[in-house]
């Protein structure tokens, strides 16, 4: 057990604020795509339903997109709290990338957010889905910097190191670092991944509240199509980045082998084990012969990286913690197993032609779809976070002990705040973010309930003061003049409601 | 040295430059976000409403230039801002704590089940109060050379108790702008007590800055400095007197004058930061390591500078759109 110094608090406090922190660019880097198409789609079909689904999703892009950016002003300030080595060794290329990461990213994002939310009477239509875009378009952006800093971090090159600081010598080298392709695309697509299951998981909770509406139907069918094109991608771009990782960090994919001492090739692949780092090796190992050699060589003689070549000659290990990157990757690929399982087995029921209520043969009858089916749907609900966070574990703890490869050790660059003030930190961010945690899943399923009963706002609760005024607002504003299909107290759809906020 | 020819001297001074001037745009913009914040006790639930629905486009965009500021500190000056984020780590905590709660209630407080909607409120006023508090903190003691003491923490206190005050000022005068009948009266009954902050805020920074350090000191009080600086607190105390009488006639019937005391705060608070940054140029962190000490390399700044060229233009430009199309009365927010 490591002693609970500055080092292992600031790492435990950084990490607690990172995956915090990556839960919701996850969900909003893509859903922000999602919702351009449901707004296109209502652009072209004039289908209401697409637009009930914008204004339920917008809502829950909204409130991610909240979480994302107060987690990520906090993100900023701990470089500086708990990292000054960070910015002042490798500060000269770092700083440019965050830079740019802000001025060409966040107010895009931050200043069409508000039209995106709010401005749908409030401009023309064209202006609205163009503000949507930007958005979109701005996650993304904002995806491509932090991945290119993070890439460089994992295999850095372009720079030269003077006086001990790290001095740019080419851009494109930088930005074109050999790991960041695969990264980025791997990281978009567990995105887009995550919104997959997040839109089916909450559609298949509404259909089994009892909510009947083509909305409804019209997502479970979008997350699961979504779902099972994206998940066979991402497992070939996951295989061309474990490669990529092999050729640039080999102790990295030694530890997800969890393969100590193998240098003559043949080497197993390791389903099961519990690695020993006494005795450097595995215990209680089930394996299948011939794997890791036949994935990330093609052939059984490929010698696959091992664990005893990071360790130098008087015994400093070079390699980082074994158990932790071994078994996150474990839990990032049986994720993906199981959303490739639950996608096709969704999408091969749901495509074929059955009988609906009428007695007409078409495809995507949603009424033949098993009730244990949208269970499970509803238990992946939030899976893409569980894959994307032991993603995250294998690449970044897989980086240790360096925080930029070959060039500064997360040692080097902590600082040297008392251990018993990050410890209060800590504790405090701690109980914050299991708190927002928690609130957020559970009023998505809140706002989930609330749609599925198809109430309109102010009827479920006791109406607290103000809400009379609200609802005159609702039923006399200018929502009366869509054709009357929202009025008041009627058929109004809880997807879209939103009382004066 | 000439000026524009080496990099290692214009450079820094342009990034202390946006800098500021992020710092600047952050305090007036957030400054309100956060006085509306701050406002929450005083208004009914149905005002509560309307003071969100006043600032609900534009929070996220304002608080984006506090991201800006601490990104130019990082990436221009690094070592400063290493030296002091950690000698300001609890504050820091607090106004990360506060930014957080203040930002999710805006969104909690109507997704979540009404019954919760209380304790959101209270969560973002709450927000807001720390993070005005920690802010007012955190100058005081910057003003005071980042030293813990007995009577520093004493001072940032006090900083912090004006910072906050000063914050529901402005946050009262942009709910002035914005609204109107009984909220908009109650708005100018808040703007007289807020006024208070500002003035003893800006009168108790500046009374001590000179005092801590003797440089200060000679920047303002020697001859001629002293007569050239006269213009700013006679300027200052001019817009305090305007706001002043302004304010005991105000909300005038016809909405005529309505956005003067907004513009007037806006103009003390650029007085008074221009003020700030005169005393402490050319130290980033304060009589301990100058801007061109702090920088990091030319070559990495001149890749941003390009890059602000043509981005910052542009931001402002659709900033302004924002506030163009949400211009007028605040409306209630409503997704549709």
């Amino acid at each position: 057990m490591e002693a609970l110094d500055t080092l292992v608090l600031s790492r435990i406090q950084f990490a607690a604020n990172i995956s915090f922190h990556i839960l919701f660019p996850t969900i909003t880097i893509a859903l922000g795509w999602a919702l351009l198409f449901f707004k296109l789609r209502f652009q072209w079909t004039g289908d209401a339903k697409w637009m009930e689904a914008y204004r339920f999703w917008v809502k829950v892009f909204a409130l991610s997109f909240a979480m994302g950016v107060v987690s990520g002003i906090t993100m900023s300030f701990q470089f500086g709290t708990n990292w000054p080595g960070f910015m002042e060794t490798v500060g000269n290329v770092a700083g440019p990338l965050l830079a740019y990461e802000v001025m060409t990213a966040f107010f895009l994002e931050a200043v069409f957010l508000g039209i995106m939310l709010f401005g749908w009477r409030k401009v023309p239509s064209w202006l609205h889905t163009t503000a949507t875009f930007l958005v979109a378009f701005g996650t993304t952006m904002s995806a491509f910097w932090i991945l290119v800093l993070n890439s460089w971090m994992h295999t850095p090159q372009g720079f030269e190191l003077r006086d001990g600081v790290v001095h740019a010598t080419s851009w494109m080298e930088i930005v074109f670092n050999p790991s960041m392709p695969y990264r980025l695309a791997h990281m978009l697509l567990a995105s887009g991944l995550t919104v997959a299951f997040l839109i089916l998981g909450i559609a298949a909770f509404r259909r089994l509240l009892g909510d009947q509406r083509e909305e409804v139907r019209s997502q479970i069918r979008f997350g699961a199509v979504l779902a099972a094109v994206l998940i066979p991608v991402q497992i070939f771009a996951g295989d061309m980045h474990g490669l990529n990782t092999q050729e640039y960090q080999p102790a990295k994919v030694a530890a997800m082998e969890g393969n100590w001492s193998d240098t003559d090739g043949r080497t197993p692949l390791v389903l099961f084990a519990i690695p020993d780092p006494e005795a450097r090796e595995n215990r209680f190992e089930v394996a299948i012969p011939n794997g890791a050699s036949l994935i990330l060589g093609h052939k059984p003689e490929h010698v696959v990286p091992s664990l005893d070549e990071f360790v130098t000659e008087d015994g400093e290990m070079l390699h980082p913690p074994v158990a932790k990157v071994f078994w996150a990757f474990r839990v990032m690929v049986g994720t993906g197993m199981a959303m490739l399982a639950l996608s096709w087995i969704t999408v091969l029921h749901f495509a074929r032609k059955r009988e609906d209520a009428n007695g007409v043969r078409r495809r995507w009858v949603i009424s033949t779809l098993p009730r244990p089916l949208l269970w499970a749907m509803v238990a992946m609900t939030f899976s893409g976070w569980l894959a994307t966070l032991a993603g995250w574990y294998v690449t970044e703890i897989g980086r240790q002990p360096w925080l930029v490869s070959g060039v500064l050790t997360t040692a080097e660059a902590v600082a040297q705040v008392p251990a018993g003030m990050v410890l209060s930190t800590l504790l405090g961010y701690l109980a914050v973010y299991a708190f927002l945690t928690l609130a957020y899943v559970s009023v998505i399923f809140y706002l989930a309930r609330r749609a599925a009963r198809g109430n309109p706002v102010g009827t479920l609760e006791s109406p607290g003061s103000g809400q009379a005024e609200v609802e005159a607002i609702a039923g006399a504003g200018p929502r009366g003049g869509r054709g009357g299909r929202d009025a008041p107290g009627g058929g109004t759809r809880g997807g879209g409601l939103q009382p004066a906020e | 040295m000439e000026w524009f020819g080496d990099p290692a001297v214009w450079l820094p001074w342009t990034f202390a430059a946006l800098m500021g001037l992020s710092i600047l745009v952050y305090v007036v913009l957030d400054g309100f976000d956060l006085g509306v914040g701050l406002l929450f006790p005083f208004a009914s639930d149905a005002e509560k409403d309307r003071m969100i629905a006043s600032i609900g486009p534009f929070w996220d965009a304002n608080e984006t230039w506090l991201v800006l500021a601490i990104g130019i500190l990082l990436v221009a000056f690094p070592v400063a801002h290493g030296l002091i984020l950690t000698s300001l780590y609890l504050p820091v905590f607090l106004l990360l704590l506060g930014l957080i709660l203040r930002g999710v209630s805006f969104e909690f407080r109507v997704k979540a089940h009404v019954r919760y909607k209380e304790r959101w409120n209270l969560a973002f006023w709450g927000g807001s109060l720390m993070a005005s508090l920690s802010q007012g903190f955190m100058l005081g003691l910057y003003v005071m050379g980042l030293e813990w003491s007995w009577a520093t923490v004493a001072f940032a206190s006090l900083t912090a108790v004006f910072l906050t005050v000063g914050y529901s000022f402005i946050g009262a005068c942009w709910i002035i702008i914005k609204t109107e009948g009984p909220l908009q009266r109650k708005a100018v009954e808040w703007a007289r007590g807020g006024i208070w902050g500002v003035i003893l805020g800006i009168g108790a920074i500046s009374a001590a800055s000179p005092l801590v350090s003797p440089r200060i000191w000679g920047k303002w009080l020697g001859w001629p400095e002293s007569l050239l600086l006269a213009p700013l607190p006679v300027l200052s105390a001019a817009l305090i007197a305007f706001l002043w009488w302004k304010l005991r006639r105000m909300p005038y019937d016809d909405d005529r004058w309505n956005w003067t005391p907004f513009a007037a705060a806006m103009a003390i608070f650029a007085l008074a930061f221009l003020g700030l940054a005169y005393s402490f140029y050319p130290y980033v962190v304060p009589e301990r390591l100058t801007i061109y000490e702090a920088a990091s390399a030319p070559e990495a700044l001149f890749i941003i500078f390009i890059g602000t060229l043509v981005v910052l233009p542009t931001i402002v430009a659709y900033t302004a759109l924002a506030y163009w199309i949400f211009r007028g009365k605040a409306q209630d927010l409503t997704y549709d």
